[in-house]
């Protein structure tokens, strides 16, 4: 420490041109980029490259240009998938970032008892494996030794069954919300620690309340959080797989084998061994959620001007 | 919400503190003090309307809790969210260890394994990233993080499919490698360390360093190091939770029950029920789920400290 004292006096100005030149933060960096390439890069390529072909049964790989993008885009099953998502995500996301925020805001205001207690209890079905999480949902959800059951019986009524065909979207939206309502809190809440004191100054100064403070400072300070959180959602509800997966054991009839993008494109590869057309739905899948997340960040960053 | 109170008067000493210049630091403690002149009066009402998510986050919790001290046949026909019958965690717990052939205490040393080496892995890369991102200027750096913030909204199947090809034409598929390799990479990881480093080391200090002659590893590792403890820490444990947790890429990978981590082979024992002949072990899954998020919750617990002050300094920059 004490050597920073001596040594930060002289300005270094040689330094920043130096350093501009130097390839030593690749020595830092190249070892992420070289693990990167491999598991990243190099299968996007490799996609790309099989999307272009198609296996035939005689005479092996065939070069078909776009032929696979033009099927999967006239493939009513990749689109009822896309739109059932698409319907996940309009509603889904909003309630659970909406919960999240109000818990944040209310854990920042410091009007609770026992803020740590809620902190951390609310975050962590975050530690909670999706499997886990969708098995543990799915005996709940179950008419019988599930909770619904139970609350059929001792109430002598009929729930609809969360399982049914109608029901199974909502249900999984569920187990989604219950899973990350607690790390966006904790994104919004860690977010909101940060705002600089000033700002509560001049708002206290100017009599302002506390429903004004949180709309004229708290959210636009967050709206950087807010915009990730929104962003990462989007991404997660286009992936949707794991927990659909799952609850196909128990619901077999309501979750069919293409029910999401995600879980057609893994149906296709593993089950049908049509992988260049598989690999083809991946990246359609891929483009749309990277065109909905940068139509986001656009709006998010629009409102900031 | 309730309506808004006035705030409390003004103690003196708060006025120093929050009048100081810049913006601090460490912003928490120090908005912390100069709140809590203002802090206003807590509210039951508020308390119990936010107490219904907390009861929403912990129901499945004390459900799987309550129902790993059941007997599979009391798990039928009993009310979910109470005691019933036997008290059979333990005969439930010895149970769990001992199914064919001790089959989940393979699956968690499998687990333990890619945990390990893909979670500590993907740590140090995302660090040392994260660090030579922050503090060093370099050819192509603004390449680096345009494809990397691009490749996090690619879906995990698009990736999936072409790595398991590529996998199997290495003859990777089946093994160890398969699941840890594509785990060593956390773009959430580098980006936080990034944010991280940047606030949490002076360039002075590395400057100081340099003219005393230090190799930059030297550097990283006796002074960078321990000022990004609480980064590494926060890393450590999301990209636990990424590999403790992963069930796509083990599922595609691999095909040996003899390699599957914890969550492939509860949902085995969870299919078994519906399968020809398969024996129903309900009980052991549940047993076995409450196994499986223990370790991870008490992970959480324990180091609570550090990670929350990680992610609070990673959302600076946001």
């Amino acid at each position: 420490m004490a050597q920073a004292v001596v040594v930060a006096v002289p300005p270094t100005s040689g330094s920043g041109r130096t350093r501009r030149r130097s390839w030593t933060g690749w020595g830092f960096v190249g070892p992420f980029m070289a693990v990167f390439g491999l598991v990243f890069l190099a299968p996007i390529a490799y996609s790309l490259y099989l999307s272009l072909f198609r296996q035939q049964l005689v005479g092996g790989n065939a070069f078909v240009g776009l032929e696979n993008f033009q099927r999967a885009l006239g493939d009513p099953n990749l689109w009822e998938g896309f739109f059932r998502v698409a319907l996940f995500l309009a509603v889904q996301v909003p309630i659970m970032l909406g919960i999240a925020l109000l818990v944040a805001l209310a854990l920042d205001g410091g009007r609770l008892y026992g803020t740590a207690f809620f902190r951390i209890s609310i975050f962590l079905p975050y530690a909670v494996p999706a499997v886990v999480a969708t098995l543990m949902w799915g005996f709940m959800y179950g008419t019988r030794f599930g909770l619904v059951g139970n609350i059929n019986d001792a109430f002598g009524i009929a729930m609809p069954d969360p399982l049914s065909s109608e029901l199974v979207l909502a249900s999984i939206g569920n187990i989604v919300t219950w899973e990350f309502v607690g790390y966006n809190m904790l994104i919004f809440y860690s977010a909101l620690r940060v705002i600089p004191a000033s700002l509560y100054e001049a708002a206290e100064i100017d009599g302002a309340g506390q429903w004004r403070v949180i709309t004229a400072i708290k959210l636009p300070a967050i709206r950087g959080a807010l915009v990730i959180a929104t962003i990462f959602s989007i991404i997660g509800s286009f992936q949707l797989f794991s927990e659909p997966v799952i609850l196909q054991q128990l619901a077999p009839n309501a979750i069919s084998t293409d029910y999401t993008p995600n879980l057609y494109a893994y149906s296709l590869s593993f089950s049908g061994q049509q992988y260049n057309y598989s690999a083809t739905v991946a990246i359609i899948m891929g483009l749309l959620t990277m065109l909905v997340a940068y139509l986001v960040q656009l709006r998010g960053m629009r409102k900031e001007a | 919400m309730t309506a808004s109170t006035a705030p409390t008067g003004v103690p003196a000493d708060a006025a120093p503190v929050a009048a100081r210049p810049g913006r601090p630091h460490r912003a928490t403690p120090v908005r912390r003090a100069a709140r809590g002149s203002s802090r206003p009066r807590r509210s039951v009402l508020l308390t119990l309307t936010t107490g219904i998510v907390l009861v929403y986050s912990l129901v499945p919790l004390a459900w799987l809790l309550i129902n790993a001290t059941k007997t599979q046949s009391s798990l039928f026909g009993s009310f979910g969210l109470w005691f019933s019958g036997d008290f059979a965690l333990f005969s439930n717990l010895a149970q769990t260890l001992t199914y064919d052939d001790g089959i989940f205490v393979r699956w968690l040393g499998n687990t333990l394994l890619y945990v390990v080496a893909g979670a500590g892995g993907a740590t140090a890369l995302a660090v040392i990233g994260g660090y030579g991102l922050a503090k060093f200027s370099f050819p192509g750096k603004r390449g680096v993080f345009a494809v990397v913030i691009g490749a996090v909204a690619v879906p995990g199947t698009a990736l999936a499919v072409p790595t398991f090809l590529m996998f199997s034409r290495m003859g990777l598929t089946n093994t160890p490698w398969s699941v840890i390799i594509p785990s060593l990479i956390s773009p959430f990881g580098l980006y936080l360390m990034w944010t991280f480093a940047a606030e949490a080391i002076p360039t002075e200090l590395l400057e100081a360093a340099r003219m005393d002659g230090a190799s930059e590893w030297r550097t990283f590792f006796r002074i960078s190091l321990p000022l990004l403890a609480p980064g590494i820490v926060t890393v450590l444990l999301f990209t636990m939770v990424a590999t403790w947790n992963n069930y796509f890429l083990p599922l595609i990978m691999l095909r040996d029950p003899d390699w599957y981590p914890l969550t492939l082979g509860l949902n085995a024992w969870n299919a078994q029920a519906t399968t020809a002949g398969g024996e129903a072990i309900f009980n052991l899954v549940i047993t076995g789920a409450l196994l499986t998020i223990l370790p991870l919750i008490a992970a959480f617990l324990l180091l609570q400290r550090y990670w929350q002050s990680g992610l609070a300094a990673g959302s600076v920059k946001e």
